[in-house]
């Protein structure tokens, strides 16, 4: 199953875990899965509409990638707040 | 007391004793825009908008502002509506139990039934024929200011920058545009008349004399006699330095009583001649007079926010303010006298009185 890989503070929201198995096919339903297994991640990565807000950066086994990406079995998502945005 | 600071970087809670220095009791959303943060005295419930620079816009309440917040559900655009969420400007208690209000960017009303835990766009104004004509202010297009009508929930006014005054006397399931009288300068002689391109800075209703409504405008202070359908100037050659400005204050216990404070103007957004000074009028804007007295008057040259001004209800009155230079000031006797409640604090977005 893709895994998605948290930092701080998403973390905290994800009840302290660094690594979430999630399931879905591409990289925006592997992050709407991570917001239905700890819902309080919901509406910080993906905006109302679905989509991955301007400033948060989603890498996929080392590669960025869109909502749209799709994901092998075993992917890597790691989500990292872009330098800009602060 | 307790004094509520929305920050560039977090919310700072401040106590101490009334109308003196005051302590940084709590500090909470670290490196967060927080725009806005309120207690609603009906239910001693905390409300605060904050929006992270990558996160996005969120509303967190808590019964206690030095512990852990929740986070509520929305404010949020519905599937179906292209437009997404910039910030909310401001959270309203309203006249029914378990109602509150949240105006925001892009402008919206947002109503909750349950105590801020959930939140419903007022889709009678976001669909109002009207909308396609509503341009944003320098601040965004915003719904900053929310007006309930006390002891009557069907009737509220809302003001929006650039986009004018909206009143419901149904609860919000029709709107109609107030704004009669006041002049956009900004706009061409012939434009002035039919636009609704009206930048309304801030608007509050007299709590004592609800159809008494005053405004900061983009230039311009001004008195609405029937609850926001027509204005007076009363900045005009009436003792004030200046027209321009953002924050408000009406007296909750004398609808006469109202507080600005002048900025030179919307090219020079500081305090002017180096000196910051409260104008205060007490027979409703015929006459402002400085109520300064202890207030920086040499080389001050600051800006204070929309949201940046509040009052305890006291009589007499608290007065609370804050300036983008992280200073927050106050005064609690009515602004006879004024002290430093705190220093070097982040830059002030918004200030409100928490609990007594």
């Amino acid at each position: 199953m893709p895994v998605v890989v948290l930092r701080q503070p998403l973390r905290d929201m994800a009840e302290g875990n660094a690594r979430v198995e999630v399931t879905g096919t591409t990289v925006g339903e592997a992050l709407a899965a991570l917001e239905r297994i700890h819902p309080r991640t919901k509406g910080w990565v993906l905006d109302e509409h679905g989509d991955i807000r301007r400033h948060v950066n989603v890498f996929v086994d080392g590669e960025r990638a869109s909502a749209e990406h799709v994901l092998d079995g075993d992917a890597e998502l790691n989500i990292i707040q872009a330098i800009s945005g602060g | 007391m307790e004094l509520l600071v929305g920050t560039r970087k977090g919310l700072f809670v401040l106590r101490g004793d009334r109308g003196a220095a005051m302590d940084v009791a709590h500090r909470a959303f670290e490196g967060s825009d927080v725009e806005f943060a309120i207690r609603d005295p009906r239910t001693g419930t905390y409300y605060a908008s904050v929006t992270s620079g990558w996160f996005g816009p969120h509303l967190y309440f808590t019964d206690d502002p030095t512990g852990e917040w929740q986070q509520s559900e929305g404010p949020a655009f519905p599937e179906d509506i292209d437009a997404k969420l910039v910030r909310t400007w401001i959270i309203q208690p309203g006249e029914e139990d378990g109602v509150l209000w949240a105006g925001v960017d892009p402008a919206a009303l947002f109503k909750s039934g349950d105590g801020g835990r959930t939140w419903e766009l007022n889709r009678e104004l976001w669909e109002h024929k009207t909308r396609l004509d509503w341009q944003p202010g320098g601040g965004g297009l915003a719904l900053h200011s929310i007006a309930p009508w006390p002891g009557d929930p069907d009737r509220l006014a809302v003001g929006v920058s650039a986009a004018g005054v909206w009143i419901t006397e149904d609860g919000g399931r029709s709107w109609r545009n107030g704004g009669k009288g006041i002049v956009p300068r900004y706009m061409p002689e012939e434009a002035r008349e039919e636009t609704l391109q009206l930048c309304i800075h801030n608007m509050h209703r007299a709590a004592k004399d609800p159809s008494t409504v005053y405004m900061q405008f983009h230039g311009g202070v001004y008195r609405s006699d029937d609850a926001g359908e027509t204005w007076t100037d009363i900045g005009t050659d009436t003792g004030l330095p200046s027209d321009f400005g953002f924050p408000m204050v009406t007296d909750p216990n004398d609808p006469a009583r109202a507080f600005v404070i002048p900025l030179v103007a919307d090219a020079d957004r500081v305090t002017p001649g180096g000196a910051l000074r409260v104008f205060e009028t007490g027979d409703r804007g015929a006459t402002w007079r400085s109520s300064s007295n202890g207030l920086p008057q040499n080389n001050a040259y600051l800006t204070i926010l929309r949201q940046a001004f509040g009052h305890d209800g006291g009589d007499p009155l608290g007065l609370y303010f804050g300036a983008t230079s992280g200073h927050v000031f106050g005064s609690g006797d009515g602004g006879r006298s004024w002290t430093t409640v705190a220093d070097f604090l982040p830059p002030v977005l918004s200030v409100r009185v928490g609990a007594a």
